[in-house]
């Protein structure tokens, strides 16, 4: 009874770390711009898009090679660094051509929200009309090894995605607490018509904002995918929107409530499917959440309008 | 003007237009894509040889294809665009069962002979005569899978995990417990695990299967969920045998699933490697053609086309009144005896239900799926 508890809690920690890594794309965005990006499930698809096609070139798939053949944990390392870079682009891009002229033309946030929604959907369709509908199998980079606690089954795999969440999680926390920029980014959130008269470049801290998120997306991409080797182009939409409620439920703007809403996702919708049928568990953890919301609209480390991130 | 619209009008007389409802994008694109080959090839040998006579006239074939995008609801939009637009003379696909049904409404209404290569689900074909199909079915594919997993690895008790969310994987889970139950007594499947389709992560479902006890696991869920499934469960500690349907025949599974999927067990409409005769004929000028060997839905399209020319050959001659002329195909459809197709040989049931043989395969250590035994009524 234990080892199905700990069994099911050790599963949980691996799928809310995706909810966590996608929603604090959100979350950062949000606290920043009061842009809900919606594009950015998609942005998390791209990368692990960019990370198949990375890992395929480090292991010399293609026509175009490598001097020297790496070996598997670095190729590894090497393709989570360059698709984050890659997809950083990607989400850079989107912001340069889709957000930033709205922006500056002072479009209403609906309209920018709008756009958000469409730039996914390009995203998506974009994949479909270039690669195909066909499944692609993301490369073994790292050979699962079972290791058996007491009954309790883990994986390297497992302990990588919980243990980089968490790592991403000191690491932002650390940059928007006591950096220079993460001051920056703040001071954003808290007044933008304010900021540029103090001398802060907004156009450079947006864009760094979007570097982060899309490169958190990327890192989340390459693991989801290591994790569930079946790439196709819709695997961002789903768990983009649920990872958006995850954001939201922690408290949106506040890189704290991304995680804690990100895992409290992966722990509801597992222990729902271990307990009870399948068919009841969106249903459940669902109308839990917005029990929780209408108690608390906020989220959980959410404040009614104070200065975020 | 009246040259434009007699135009199209006097060249359609010595043409049959058919119609495929098929998957070319979505969950299952590979299915679409099969099916679509095989018929090109067909389409090429038969008009190249000059066309199909009926009666004592020569026709000449035309098929369009219609994208379902693997969605019910595409499905019947696509079967009402192929009917009352395009006008063709009969309907192939669509091919799972999730598609098939609702689409077989649509065509059974509107009074068009369908054959849907694929689905086994029963529903597709009750009390609709003109929908028929050119494979087996679940309530006889369920209880074979359940007697080999006795049989074969002397399974007391079985898991089962499937889709809730999609016709196929639940009506053959239900088969597969019945039918399983019937052997070992009722409980004997400890563990009855669903999911909802899209879903990524079944480890809360696996965790439940792996410490419930059960000596197999049967899963009869589409090749993209299939590897996910696989690989989770040996990450979760399963290292008893796996059990699938004829929906992982696909010939991606193995590009998708590489060594997990090695070994297990699958049943099914027909096997590659090791065919014989036509079959063979067929699967090397798929694979000359495309480079890879065809899956079950590629063979079933092509018999599912060759059951519906024989058809219209038997009419003995078409009206060129639309109406007239599906009613006669129907009609023609569901008198065909013994028809020699490359997944076997086929009578119709009144159901529209070919009475036909099934095939259990093993996934081999280089990734082949091979014949281990044949299952006949």
């Amino acid at each position: 009874m234990v080892d199905l508890l700990l069994q099911n809690i050790l599963n949980a920690l691996q799928w809310g770390s995706f909810y966590a890594l996608i929603a604090l794309g959100y979350t950062l965005v949000y606290g920043v711009l009061l842009l809900i990006n919606f594009a950015h499930g998609d942005i998390f698809m791209v990368g692990a898009y960019i990370g198949f096609f990375v890992a395929n070139f480090l292991l010399g798939a293609y026509a175009f090679k490598l001097p020297t053949a790496l070996s598997p944990p670095l190729v590894f390392a090497l393709t989570i660094v360059a698709t984050m870079a890659l997809t950083a682009l990607v989400g850079v891009t989107l912001e340069r051509v889709a957000y930033r002229p709205l922006r500056r033309r002072g479009a209403p946030r609906l309209y920018v929200v709008i756009t958000a929604l469409m730039c996914g959907l390009l995203l998506e369709n974009g994949n479909l009309a270039l690669l195909g509908a066909s499944r692609r199998s993301f490369p073994t980079l790292i050979p699962a090894t079972v290791y058996d606690v007491g009954g309790v089954l883990v994986t390297n795999v497992k302990l990588l995605v919980i243990l980089a969440t968490i790592l991403v999680f000191f690491f932002l926390e650390t940059v928007v607490r006591k950096t220079k920029l993460g001051m920056a980014m703040r001071a954003v959130s808290y007044d933008r018509m304010a900021v540029p008269l103090m001398g802060i470049p907004v156009d450079r801290v947006i864009v760094f904002t979007f570097i982060l998120g899309s490169s958190m997306a990327a890192l989340g991409g390459v693991l989801f995918a290591s994790a569930y080797p079946v790439l196709e182009p819709y695997m961002g939409a789903l768990i983009g929107w649920k990872a958006f409620i995850a954001a939201v439920i922690g408290g949106i703007g506040e890189i704290r409530g991304a995680f804690v809403g990100g895992f409290l996702l992966g722990f509801v919708e597992i222990f729902v499917a271990a307990l009870f049928p399948s068919t009841l568990r969106d249903l459940i953890a669902f109308s839990t959440l917005l029990v929780f919301l209408s108690f608390r609209p906020t989220g959980i480390f959410g404040v009614a309008r104070a200065t975020k991130i | 003007m009246a040259v434009l619209v007699c135009a199209p009008g006097v060249w359609a007389v010595d043409t049959i237009k058919i119609g495929f409802n098929i998957p070319l994008t979505g969950d299952i694109p590979k299915v679409g894509e099969g099916s679509k080959y095989a018929a090109e090839i067909l389409l090429a040998e038969v008009n190249g040889a000059g066309g199909i006579k009926v009666g004592d006239k020569t026709y000449m074939l035309q098929f369009i294809y219609e994208d379902n995008e693997s969605k019910a609801e595409s499905a019947t939009a696509a079967a009402l665009k192929l009917i009352t637009q395009d006008q063709v003379l009969a309907v192939i696909g669509p091919q799972a069962s999730k598609q098939a049904i609702p689409a077989g409404e649509v065509c059974n209404s509107y009074k068009t002979p369908m054959i849907s290569p694929w689905s086994t689900n029963p529903q597709t074909t009750t009390d609709r005569p003109y929908v028929f199909r050119a494979c087996f079915l679940d309530p006889f594919q369920g209880p074979v899978a359940a007697k080999f997993a006795s049989e074969e690895f002397q399974a007391k008790k079985a898991a089962v995990l499937y889709d809730i969310a999609s016709d196929y994987p639940m009506g053959l889970a239900q088969y597969f417990k019945e039918a399983f139950e019937k052997i070992h007594g009722p409980g004997s499947v400890v563990a009855f695990e669903t999911f909802t389709t899209k879903d990524r992560d079944f480890s809360a479902q696996l965790t439940n299967i792996v410490k419930s006890g059960a000596d197999v696991l049967f899963t009869p869920q589409y090749y993209d969920e299939v590897p996910l499934i696989v690989k989770q469960a040996h990450q979760l500690g399963w290292k008893k045998p796996i059990m699938g349907s004829d929906s992982w025949g696909s010939a991606e599974l193995m590009k998708l699933c590489g060594d997990d999927c090695k070994g297990l067990f699958f049943t099914t409409h027909y096997a590659a490697a090791g065919a014989k005769g036509a079959t063979k004929e067929f699967i090397d000028k798929y694979n000359a053609k495309y480079g890879y060997v065809p899956d079950d839905v590629a063979a079933l399209t092509w018999d599912a086309i060759r059951l519906l020319i024989q058809a219209i050959q038997n009419t003995g001659g078409l009206t060129g009144n639309l109406d007239k002329d599906r009613e006669k195909v129907k009609n023609a459809l569901a008198q065909i005896k013994d028809f020699d197709g490359i997944t076997g040989k086929m009578t119709f049931t009144p159901e529209g239900d070919p009475i036909k043989c099934a095939v259990v395969v093993k996934i081999s250590d280089t990734g082949e799926f091979e014949f281990f035994k044949s299952v006949c009524p």
